[in-house]
């Protein structure tokens, strides 16, 4: 017991945690926002690898870190943009398109990460983007060491729960982007494109499950693996069901996950030689299958999530 | 002023043209990461058609590699009539390898001749017990089984390297995670000598036209497709819709199950935590292609296995990444969707639908 105190209380958890948080961050935000225009996207797990695989590309082909950011969300509005016009004028099995998305999204990129580098024994290594080492905070106690460490990646997440907070809450096209997703007919009758709101928040949603996939890229890792995004995006998905679609508690479950995440590590070194370490492995796709269970009853879906709307047909 | 409204009639020769022709756009959208990598198309087309067709050997390699995606592909095919969700045919697939090496490598003293069938019942059960779990979590809490298939893969395949490197590992694989080979008795007997082809195909064909046979035919197919087409009518019409879930994920979670036990059981003889490149993933590009019809899975299966055995020979004679295939399997699944539209929608000019109307 002393042992997991011991660990709650140290500053490297927590940096770990947030570490850990970031990437479901963007995912859960992009998944939220799709959603909540009433579109499921499965393609999360591909624009994920996208992201990861472009963000990358781009800087080892010599584009700087922001400039790798940038193309990654490009990537990944692109395969949104692709998604959004299956599901939304055309109104297909957003469960299917998304699928497809995601092998086509993955197959693209390991295509192209392999013909770009046919016979490489080891990945290409760029220079990621380091702990923002401000100052003064930095010093301050627990907090600095937690949150002034790091990286500029993490700093964005944490702000766009905000942006995206304050944009759902408190702007006219975040009204418009949740009312799409729960009744299109009164967003028409006011005049409003249901067709441009849902494919623009897909699209936008999309680009930041791509900054999911290069916070492990450029962030995380300084490489592309195959197979880096290891469910993080199905994972994202269960999430924000959790989440019920709100971006602070969107936050609060990635964080939650990510503490988690961390402390079975942590815990692995501590009893690892009284349980096989897989079992560490399984936790995190497990609790996100209990926290989905958790949270199914009382979910409260975005009513039109998966039902295609025809302009001119009620 | 266009304006998207229902065919009137479906033709058939839409339903029979729109996935063959999403197989030949797939194909010839190929050409474009051909260029890419400095290939010249023609001549890897070429190349792809020898490696499906250039010799018995090939082709039987073909049907090797058709077997495991008609199972996951009927697996898929069925609950998706049904509108249950099962994307979960990969960690399925798992469980069905890992209890016919369970019970193939002689942990049961059974005598010989039942061995076999023993295996394949045993292994189906695995798999079936796989897609009960979901089946459970979405009908008594509601927990959406595309997440809960999605993650209980990555679960499943954990789980399998933890008993390659416990309980089901070979003592003599010399600490590789491998598990002992299937004992002679217990496997599937092989079609043609000298080729990998083994009769695992055959199990594969007569339960496609067994499930066709049952889906057109039966009251239970009848009762599937109207949980599909229309949940709450279908309660409303007297048909327990929370058993008729539970009978197809037993039936898909079952036939996922078999595509490990023909893999381990037919043609790898122990289980390694690679024993799957995806079969489970592909089975619902297998299923969609066939238009959700079993002995349209049979086709798509055949199709898509000659695309990756064709790939695979291509990437080898020319240096192209073999994920080539894996864009053109992608590829024909989003463009049979798109065909799917194509064949049950048009598209008019709103002034000319009022004007006819």
């Amino acid at each position: 017991m002393m042992d997991i105190l011991n660990i709650l209380l140290s500053e490297s958890f927590w940096a770990a945690s947030l570490r850990i948080a970031t990437p479901l961050i963007f995912g859960v935000l992009g998944a939220l926002i799709c959603e909540r225009a009433g579109v499921l996207n499965l393609g999360i797990e591909g624009i994920f690898v996208v992201g990861a695989m472009c963000g990358w590309m781009a800087v080892w082909l010599g584009a700087g870190l922001w400039g790798g950011v940038l193309v990654a969300a490009l990537a990944g509005a692109f395969f949104g943009l692709l998604h959004a016009i299956l599901t939304v004028p055309l109104g297909l099995s957003q469960h299917v398109s998304g699928l497809g998305i995601t092998l086509f999204a993955t197959s693209v990129s390991y295509y192209t990460y392999r013909t770009a580098l046919p016979n490489v024994s080891s990945p290409p290594r760029i220079e990621p983007f380091q702990p923002l080492d401000l100052p003064i905070l930095s010093d301050l106690p627990f907090l600095g060491s937690v949150l002034f460490q790091q990286t500029a990646l993490t700093w964005l997440a944490l702000l766009l729960v905000a942006v995206v907070w304050y944009v759902m809450n408190r702007t006219a096209l975040g009204v418009a982007i949740q009312a799409v997703g729960d009744n299109p007919d009164s967003v028409d009758a006011q005049g409003l494109s249901v067709y441009a709101l849902r494919m623009g928040a897909v699209a936008v949603g999309s680009a930041l499950m791509a900054l999911g996939g290069a916070f492990l890229t450029m962030s995380a890792f300084d490489a592309f693996f195959f197979g880096m995004v290891n469910g993080r995006g199905w994972v994202c998905i269960a999430l924000v069901i959790f989440a019920s679609w709100r971006p602070g508690k969107a936050l609060l479950g990635a964080l939650l996950f990510g503490a988690f995440d961390a402390l079975q590590v942590r815990l692995q070194t501590e009893i690892g030689a009284l349980v096989p370490g897989q079992v560490f492995l399984m936790a995190p796709y497990i609790l996100s299958i209990i926290a989905l269970v958790i949270a199914a009853r009382s979910a409260d879906y975005p009513r039109a999530l998966l039902t295609p709307w025809f302009k001119g047909q009620r | 002023m266009i304006r998207i409204e229902p065919r009137q009639t479906q033709s058939r020769a839409f339903t029979l043209g729109v996935p063959i022709l999403s197989a030949v756009i797939a194909l010839a959208f190929a050409a474009i990461p051909l260029l890419a990598a400095g290939a010249n198309p023609i001549a890897a087309y070429a190349e792809m058609y020898r490696g499906v067709f250039g010799s018995v050997f090939a082709f039987s390699e073909v049907l090797t590699r058709a077997t495991p995606l008609i199972f996951t592909g009927l697996a898929a095919a069925l609950a998706f009539r049904a509108k249950l969700w099962n994307i979960g045919a990969e960690g399925q697939l798992y469980l069905g390898a890992m209890a016919a090496v369970a019970i193939g490598s002689g942990v049961l003293d059974v005598s010989g001749i039942l061995l076999l069938p023993l295996i394949v019942v045993l292994g189906a059960a695995a798999g079936a017990a796989g897609m009960v779990a979901p089946t459970y979590l979405k009908t008594r809490f509601g927990a959406d089984e595309v997440v809960t298939t999605l993650l209980l893969n990555f679960i499943i395949l954990i789980f399998v390297q933890m008993m390659l490197e416990g309980p089901l590992q070979d003592p003599m694989s010399l600490g590789w995670p491998q598990s002992a080979p299937v004992l002679e008795q217990g496997m599937l007997p092989p079609l043609l000598e000298r080729m990998r082809v083994h009769s695992g195909l055959i199990l594969a064909l007569i339960l496609a036209g067994m499930a066709q046979f049952m889906l057109a035919r039966s009251v239970w197919g009848f009762r599937l497709r109207a949980v599909g087409e229309n949940a709450a009518a279908a309660r409303h019409a007297g048909i327990n819709v929370k058993r008729s879930l539970y009978g197809v994920a037993i039936l898909s979670g079952g036939l996922a199950g078999l595509a490990g036990v023909s893999e381990v059981a037919g043609l790898k003889g122990y289980l390694t935590a690679d024993l799957s490149p995806g079969f489970g993933y592909t089975g619902i590009v297998v299923a969609m292609l066939a238009g959700l019809s079993p002995v349209g899975v049979v086709i798509a299966a055949l199709f898509i296995a000659s695309v990756f055995v064709g790939a695979d020979s291509m990437s080898r004679a020319m240096g192209v990444s073999s994920f080539l295939a894996d864009l053109v399997v992608s590829m024909s699944l989003l463009c049979v969707l798109v065909g799917g539209f194509v064949a049950r929608y048009r598209i008019v000019r709103a002034s000319t639908a009022r004007a006819a109307s």
